[in-house]
């Protein structure tokens, strides 16, 4: 199962095995892990999912959609790793990939 | 003072189809919203997206949703306060006591909270300085034009409101339209405008930048802002204006003595009951063993419930079930006649 490190914004680190098919939002909620608060519940609605991708991964990743462009435009803090927790889809090709957490989500 | 069998928070799917459960079975509801208009995260984060799981609605849009919701619980005549979020509640004999944003008083045996995730408040600028500043240079809406006459402006954000407000207040007004990318998402048409108005020198657009710091001790002299690259500007301004949608806080509703579970209010499943009595929690708000954070979840619950507020609001009647298809009682409420 691929594993997914996931960096509060204080640092703490949490290294998680996340199935095939869930979203980062979901492998982070599904692990209680803080700094992710997925108000809407993953239909790419509200933002709080926020996160930045490690550079080495970045462009690992499918590109985003307009509609998760447009939600980083409210996000908190967007830079340019960042995505939204719940529109990335775990696979194996993730294995070992790290997000970082925003300060806060809103 | 408005005495009422149910008081509801929340004006979304869910708050409005208990409408419809409680009118049937004879119960009076008033509903309380934040949001200026009734719909809630339907109409306010994605009226046009289509919902494909409505019970034997095959496709449809937030909006359309909520206007065949709104059709639905006509017959009963239900006051909509909106504009207006609950402050206080406190228990009064057999009632709760119901003290909104705007003063008013609510007296009901039942209150349901369908609050969804909380209520709409405006995202705000990330840096601290901005919040000294606010309210004094620093807003999230325009109240009134007028006060922007002459003034420098620097607008934030790249959707419909920063473009149109942008556009507006460049009549007359030195206006700045800073965005952390190049493309807009407003309507096509309102970026086209904007980016005419920029070439005739009318409107002033930088992008790709985001705020970086504001400067002045009691009023707002200039700000600076900041690119991918680091790269700084500073702009002489007046004020800012920040439009970057909402996001939902769930505000008084934590200092109710209600439990909670990570923003989420525990409900037992056979009445949708809080730990407090005679108060509901229904839809997104609410969690339970295996919760689906579904508008049909949330319309089932919203019929539970309706039936547990009968027991509070009719202590000395027996509610019997019924079904629309051939109950006379709830014909008559619903104004149709029998055939």
């Amino acid at each position: 199962m691929p594993k997914i490190t996931y960096i509060e914004h204080n640092g703490k680190s949490h290294v998680v095995e996340v199935p095939n098919g869930l979203s980062i939002m979901e492998g982070a909620v599904q692990n209680n892990i803080a700094g992710i608060d997925a108000d809407c519940g993953g239909s790419c609605a509200c933002a709080t999912c926020h996160i930045y991708v490690d550079d080495k991964w970045f462009n690992k990743l499918p590109k985003k959609e307009d509609a998760e462009e447009d939600m980083l435009d409210m996000a908190f803090e967007p830079n340019k790793f960042s995505r939204l927790g719940c529109q990335i889809t775990v696979t194996d090709e993730l294995n070992g990939m790290v997000v970082k957490m925003p300060l806060k989500q809103a | 003072m408005i005495k009422t069998d149910v008081l509801i928070i929340g004006a979304g799917p869910v708050g409005l189809f208990v409408v419809q459960q409680l009118g049937l079975i004879g119960l009076k509801a008033e509903v309380v919203d934040n949001l200026n208009k009734i719909g809630g995260q339907c109409i306010e984060l994605y009226p046009d997206k289509p919902i494909y799981d409505i019970p034997a609605v095959p496709e449809c849009t937030g909006e359309s949703l909520t206007k065949n919701l709104s059709e639905q619980i006509e017959p009963f005549k239900t006051n909509f306060h909106l504009n207006e979020r609950v402050q206080e509640i406190s228990k009064e004999k057999n009632n709760w006591k119901i003290v909104t944003s705007k003063d008013k008083i609510f007296i009901s045996p039942n209150i349901i909270i369908a609050g969804g995730v909380g209520s709409f408040e405006p995202r705000k600028f990330s840096i601290k300085e901005a919040e000294k500043f606010e309210n004094n240079g620093v807003y999230y809406s325009v109240k009134d034009k007028n006060y922007f006459k002459n003034k420098k402006i620097c607008i934030f954000g790249g959707g419909d409101s920063a473009l149109d407000w942008a556009i507006e207040l460049s009549k007359f007004a030195e206006v700045i339209l800073v965005h952390r990318r190049n493309e807009f998402r407003g309507a096509g048409h309102s970026a086209e405008i904007a980016r005419k108005l920029e070439k005739e020198g009318k409107l002033k657009i930088k992008t790709p930048f985001q705020i970086n710091s504001i400067e002045g001790s009691d009023k707002i002299n200039a700000i600076t802002i900041k690119n991918e690259n680091g790269k700084i500007e500073k702009i002489a301004t007046d004020c800012l204006l920040g439009f970057f949608g909402l996001i939902m806080k769930l505000g008084p509703i934590v200092e109710w003595g209600i439990n909670l579970e990570k923003k989420h209010i525990p409900v037992n499943t056979e009445n949708f009951q809080t730990n407090k009595e005679g108060i509901f929690a229904i839809g997104d708000i609410c969690t339970y063993p295996g919760k689906l954070k579904l508008i049909l979840s949330g319309f089932h619950e919203g019929a539970l419930a309706a039936r547990a507020c009968f027991k509070l609001a009719r202590p000395n009647e027996k509610y019997k079930f019924e079904f629309t298809t051939t109950s006379k009682s709830m014909h008559e409420r619903l104004g149709v006649k029998d055939k």
